[in-house]
């Protein structure tokens, strides 16, 4: 049992006893936990990677919902110009054809108007005619010989006419 | 938290063994005047005052003894001593004699000449507890070799030792299989960041990422057997105090173990540098190769300084705390106040040993790792194409 003489039974049993150790160890404790830790490191790996492809992909996405957005207005912008544009066509026109229906109506009118003074002034130099007519008749009637008389009656008569 | 509370624990309890010995010291060292605490174990009263005394003739307490007594292997645990009460632990014999195998108890050696079956326990001289023929004293050999597989202390501790390393890194292994993707917890946290030191900062960097993964069992065996036993080293009863890793014969194993790894890993690029190691002048060379040698004993030196490294190391540190021990023995023999009066220094410096020897523990089971590896990544390392 010397200090610096190494015991032939302990180098044996040692060399036995650590080979087994290595062994068992190696497969049953070992083995497994090396190759769990490199799993757990590669799903760490991996989680960490598609949280950076994720935070790429949702960047992407916002962006392209930003697009999207932005072409959305421009659409509506254009589409609300375009029908700016034809409510300013269509009640231009409007106002062209109302104006010309009015000019039209007018001028109708007019002519109407026309129409309907010659046929009463027609009216009217008949209804005189008969009028006077019908008055010489009465004149005629009665004697001319008092002038005086004649002219009172004439009067009377006259009062009686009414234009209708 | 489990993880610190566990070494909380731990570091606690071995403070309080280590007060628990100086306790121990402290008691047995008013006893020390008539009896000496160096008497091996004994069955009998009668075998008891025979040795105290022949203690006595001898002189008094021998500090040299004493430390290389607790330092070396033995045939026997001792494990405490009350009083007259010896609490050993007697281990089995097992020997190998003209192709004959014997197998006793150790305790059959506890009588007046200390031998059985014809087989000696050597008490004295530099052979001392070896076991020998009858009539042989040494290396005065008139009988063939008595060849010694005993299960010795050491044994015993490298047995359990093992035991408990399977235990605790089969339970973890079960543990990972258990906690799949899952942090890791308890005992498992406590050792992980170990594996993983053990993994990238020894066995990556000094192997290579492509083939370090075949060194890493014997790796990480090497590294926590000998933390482990380091580290029980430093319990100073039952089951700690052997000294496993500062025995010659255990690091000499571990050491031919990276050797033996080492040379059949070693690929062509490996011996051709060393048989003809490029920039070197050629005449040194040929006619003598004087290069070759040198790398040729280069191979042996290096697994040969691992193993002397390590024993040297936990040795030492053991023999500084046996020595502070003594020192309490020696001063009081001289005077009962003297000795007291020094043991508040010797406690002193070894709690400070004790600490700087659990940095220890750690230290030479890394750099043991540390230079296996280097030695793989040697002997595994592809020429660079230019």
């Amino acid at each position: 049992m010397e200090l610096i003489t190494p015991g032939l039974g302990l180098i044996f049993w040692m060399t036995l006893a650590f080979s087994f150790l290595v062994y068992i160890l190696g497969k049953f404790a070992w083995k497994p936990i090396l190759q769990m830790l490199k799993e757990r490191e590669t799903s760490i790996h991996e989680a960490l990677n598609s949280a950076n492809k994720a935070r790429e992909e949702m960047k992407q996405l916002q962006f392209s919902n930003e697009q999207l957005l932005q072409e959305a207005k421009n659409e509506r912008d254009a589409m609300l110009n375009e029908a700016r544009k034809v409510r300013d066509k269509l009640i231009e026109e409007a106002r062209i054809k109302a104006s010309e229906e009015a000019s039209r109506i007018v001028e109708s009118a007019k002519a109407s108007i026309q129409n309907e003074k010659m046929a009463a002034m027609t009216d009217l130099k008949n209804q005189i005619a008969e009028n006077s007519l019908t008055l010489a008749k009465f004149v005629l009637k009665r004697e001319l010989s008092d002038p005086l008389k004649q002219e009172e009656y004439v009067q009377e008569l006259l009062k009686e006419v009414k234009f209708n | 938290m489990t993880a610190i509370k566990i070494s909380v624990a731990f570091v606690g309890r071995l403070l309080l063994s280590f007060l628990f010995a100086i306790f121990l010291a402290g008691s047995i060292s008013a006893a020390v005047q008539d009896k000496t605490i160096l008497v091996a174990a004994s069955d009998s009263a009668f075998e008891q005052q025979e040795q105290s005394a022949s203690h006595k003739e001898e002189g008094k307490f021998n500090a040299g003894e004493m430390i290389m007594e607790h330092v070396v292997d033995n045939h026997e645990w001792h494990v405490a001593e009350i009083g007259s009460l010896h609490l050993t632990i007697p281990l089995p014999i097992i020997l190998l004699y003209e192709s004959k195998l014997y197998t006793f108890c150790s305790s059959r050696f506890h009588n007046e000449t200390h031998s059985y079956m014809g087989f000696k326990l050597e008490q004295e001289g530099p052979h001392k507890g070896k076991i020998v023929r009858d009539g042989d004293h040494g290396s005065v050999t008139e009988h063939p070799a008595v060849y010694d597989f005993s299960i010795t202390k050491t044994v015993l501790a490298i047995l359990m030792s093992s035991f408990l390393l399977i235990l605790i890194f089969v339970s973890v292994a079960r543990a990972y299989k258990r906690n799949r993707d899952k942090a890791p917890s308890g005992i498992q946290s406590l050792l992980e960041p170990l594996i993983i030191f053990i993994r990238d900062d020894i066995a990556k960097s000094s192997i290579g990422e492509k083939k370090y993964e075949k060194f890493m069992p014997f790796l990480l065996t090497v590294f926590f057997f000998i933390f482990f036993n380091n580290l029980f080293g430093l319990i100073p009863f039952f089951p700690g105090g052997a000294n496993v890793t500062g025995n010659i014969a255990v690091t000499l194993v571990m050491a031919v173990f990276t050797f033996i790894i080492t040379t059949v890993s070693g690929n062509k690029h490996y011996w051709v540098d060393i048989i003809n190691t490029p920039g070197v002048p050629w005449w040194l060379k040929l006619p003598l190769p004087l290069m070759p040698i040198v790398e040729i004993i280069g191979i042996i030196t290096k697994p040969f300084v691992l193993m002397i490294r390590l024993f040297a190391n936990i040795t030492a540190g053991h023999i500084i705390v046996l020595g502070f021990i003594s020192l309490i023995f020696i001063f009081g023999e001289m005077n009962a106040a003297v000795g007291y009066g020094v043991s508040v220094f010797s406690v002193a410096f070894m709690i400070f040993m004790n600490l700087l020897e659990l940095l220890v523990a750690f230290i030479q089971a890394y750099v043991f790792t540390l230079l296996s590896a280097l030695y793989f990544g040697l002997a595994t390392i592809e020429p660079e194409h230019h």
